[in-house]
């Protein structure tokens, strides 16, 4: 006998598990959070706990809606869908992170905000931009160059693997938990990063000159951060680091965050 | 086309309580190292998948339309060939 569900791949692929049939594809989703204790310890420094969390969410915001413009910009559609997954990813994790910001010390909530916005998105479209604390490096402005783009993206997941990782270490269970998960999704982010740094820098003569011209580019926008790893990439990439230039005075934060803001300043009920 | 294009990569994934890999679809890719890659970010975006298989489609021998009677008529009407004709104790899965 035929088995209607064998004439669609997916229906036979996504296994529905009670009450997930409205799936369409896919089911048993994990919540990183699930069995975890929200109530913020009360031996930590609740502030601090706060500017940690900030700083990683604000990280992955900023990346992500940088990342999100290469939409229908990318050089093919599978890479389009790629870079659109990792900015998911890291705007989930400024999800949480941001929403633990706000657990940790309700005072980061800015007044502005509405009273029905949630915390998290309160804290990412009613802060003024340069209340942000992201690293220059993931505001930068790739200005559709996939080679600027492939660097930012390697140096910034290095960057973050580490951040990541002090703060898998913290004291507090919730964003112990939350590194964790963002640990595993950093690590596909920088297998294909680093993956393309290697075709690249280690391809054709043009696409090694613009890889070159791409380090050169990124460089003074460098994070302080563990470079084992990423030089390592680089010598893989057969690419050297260029010699260390001040940034230029460009703010390219503003503008993105402006941009990302302004639906939700304009329409505050706004819901899709 | 460009000559430059990639080839095209015949995508396959075993669902989390799926027993076989199942042919999801294609895709470009440079190689079948980033064909793998792509595949992940293509097709498993939904928690779909455990295991992606990827092949060249060039490498891929498929019968062809033309021969769809000699091939696959002569079984059309054996239904002697199904194993309906049996009890199939409990303790036996997947059947």
């Amino acid at each position: 006998m035929i088995n209607d569900e064998d004439e669609n791949a997916y229906q036979s692929l996504a296994a529905a598990i009670g009450g997930e049939e409205r799936w369409a594809f896919g089911t048993g989703f994990d919540d990183p959070l699930a069995g975890i204790d929200t109530t913020v310890p009360a031996d930590l420094d609740a502030a601090a706990l706060a500017e940690q969390c900030l700083a990683l969410g604000d990280d992955a915001l900023v990346m992500a809606q940088r990342l999100g413009l290469w939409c229908s910009n990318a050089p093919e559609l599978e890479d389009e869908v790629a870079i659109a997954n990792i900015a998911l990813d890291l705007l989930g994790q400024a999800r949480m992170v941001l929403t633990r910001a706000a657990q940790a010390d309700p005072s980061v909530r800015p007044p502005s905000a509405p009273a029905h916005v949630p915390d998290e998105d309160a804290l990412a479209y009613f802060r003024d931009p340069h209340e942000f604390r992201n690293v220059r490096l993931a505001a930068l402005d790739p200005d559709g160059d996939f080679g600027v783009l492939i660097a930012q993206l390697c140096a910034f997941t290095e960057y973050r693997i580490t951040r990541l990782d002090d703060a898998q270490a913290s004291k507090d269970p919730v964003l112990s938990a939350i590194a964790i998960k963002g640990r595993i999704e950093a690590t596909y982010h920088r297998e294909y990063a680093t993956g393309w740094l290697i075709r690249l820098g280690d391809g054709t003569d043009e696409s090694r000159r613009r890889m070159v011209s791409a380090l050169s580019i990124i460089w003074p926008y460098l994070p302080d951060f563990d470079r084992e790893v990423f030089d390592a990439a680089l010598s893989r990439a057969s690419l050297e680091a260029p010699p260390q230039q001040p940034a230029p005075f460009v703010d390219e934060r503003t503008p993105l965050i402006e941009e990302m803001q302004s639906l939700a300043r304009a329409i505050p009920e706004a819901t899709w | 086309m460009p000559d430059a294009a990639w080839p095209l990569f015949e995508v396959f994934v075993r669902g989390k309580r799926g027993l076989n890999h199942v042919h999801v679809g294609s895709l470009h890719a440079a190689d079948a190292e980033q064909a793998l890659l792509n595949a992940r970010d293509l097709y498993t975006r939904r928690n779909e998948g455990v295991s992606i298989w990827v092949v060249r489609s060039s490498e891929i021998t498929a019968s062809s339309p033309d021969e769809k009677d000699e091939f696959f008529a002569p079984s059309g009407d054996k239904v002697y060939r199904h194993p309906t004709f049996y009890a199939i104790p409990d303790d036996v899965p997947h059947m």
